[in-house]
């Protein structure tokens, strides 16, 4: 059965990467996360037309979240979202920081949990009290 | 006011020239309450846009401006890459199909890039964007009878007026009331876009007469 994908998008391209690198040592073989970081010639910003590949890679029938980490990351997710057209999952955007927010998001994946149900506990992520 | 195709991809040239021009002053405007990005940005997009339309030849106004809204949005990484992307989309979508744009096509194309940057940016007038040049810009479009230079005036009178505004939408929106007394970035480079239109517009009524 197909599993939750994740997208982690990020200003800079070392830090998205980063984020996936920790990741991986916690996901199962068969939950997807991609990387969408920096603008295509590696600078720092975000970039539609990466973000866009992202979404087709993490792309399956249960669908996908994606994280990012300040503003302008939000807008070019969405533009990337309006000019996409053909993908087979449902994706959302979750509200949260995109480190606790991924594990989160590849955990709860990897338990087989709806899009929904994953997108809320990401969400959740944002109140964690990390020092008790 | 005269807008053929031709003017229009002059207009977005001249718009590249005057991004570069002011590109240290845009960054600097931006360091003080966003993250000093904003000249690189604009002067790196437009130089891509002019590199995209300099040497094709267009058809229609819809069709230069929507090769520069792809280059755009492609090409800056920061803010200004989805609202200005998103703007020049819009209004591309309004002066498709048209050699010449009418003033009240004109208008028209103005008003679909404002609800575009709206959308896209969550914003509304008065929260220190450049949403505060464009609407009272589209209001003084919108009475007809269009002069380029009332629009850039009028686009200058508005930019300045964002000194005295308190920033509610991106980095700037952190500092608070600390925002008042700079002038937004993006009014500023929006500013630059109107005054552009004047260049190209003169320039056009020289070449056709």
């Amino acid at each position: 059965m197909a599993k939750v994908s994740t997208v982690v998008v990020s200003h800079s391209r070392q830090l998205a990467d980063g984020v996936i690198e920790l990741i991986n040592q916690t996901k199962q073989e068969d939950v997807i996360v991609i990387a969408a970081g920096g603008t295509e010639d590696g600078g720092i910003g975000t970039s539609p037309d990466l973000i866009s590949e992202a979404l087709k890679k993490a792309d399956n029938p249960a669908g996908t979240v994606v994280l990012f980490d300040l503003g302008s990351a939000l807008m070019n997710t969405e533009m990337a979202l309006d000019m996409l057209d053909e993908l087979e999952g449902e994706v959302v955007i979750a509200d949260a920081p995109i480190v606790e927010g991924a594990y989160v998001s590849v955990v709860e994946a990897g338990m087989g949990k709806a899009l929904k149900e994953v997108q809320e506990s990401v969400e959740k992520a944002k109140k964690w009290n990390k020092k008790t | 006011m005269n807008l053929t195709t031709e003017t229009a991809k002059q207009w977005l040239l001249a718009a590249g020239r005057d991004m570069q021009e002011n590109k240290g002053y845009l960054s600097e405007l931006d360091q003080a309450i966003g993250d000093g990005d904003h000249g690189h940005n604009m002067a790196r997009g437009f130089a891509e846009v002019e590199k995209k339309i300099a040497s094709k030849t267009y058809d229609d106004v819809g069709g230069v401006v929507k090769d520069a809204s792809m280059t755009i949005i492609s090409k800056v990484g920061g803010a200004a890459g989805p609202l200005y992307g998103t703007a020049f989309l819009k209004a591309s979508g309004v002066w498709k199909g048209k050699a010449e744009v009418s003033d009240e096509e004109f208008a028209e194309g103005l008003k679909a890039a404002i609800d575009g940057i709206a959308q896209r940016g969550k914003s509304e007038q008065g929260q220190k964007t450049m949403l505060d040049v464009w609407i009272p810009v589209l209001q003084e479009a919108e009475k007809g009878n269009i002069e380029a230079e009332q629009l850039a005036q009028t686009a200058k009178e508005a930019m300045e007026k964002t000194e005295g505004i308190e920033a509610k939408k991106g980095r700037a929106a952190y500092l608070g009331e600390r925002s008042i007394g700079h002038l937004d970035p993006g009014a500023y480079s929006s500013y630059l876009l109107f005054e552009a239109l004047v260049e190209a517009i003169e320039a056009g009524g020289e070449a056709n007469g």
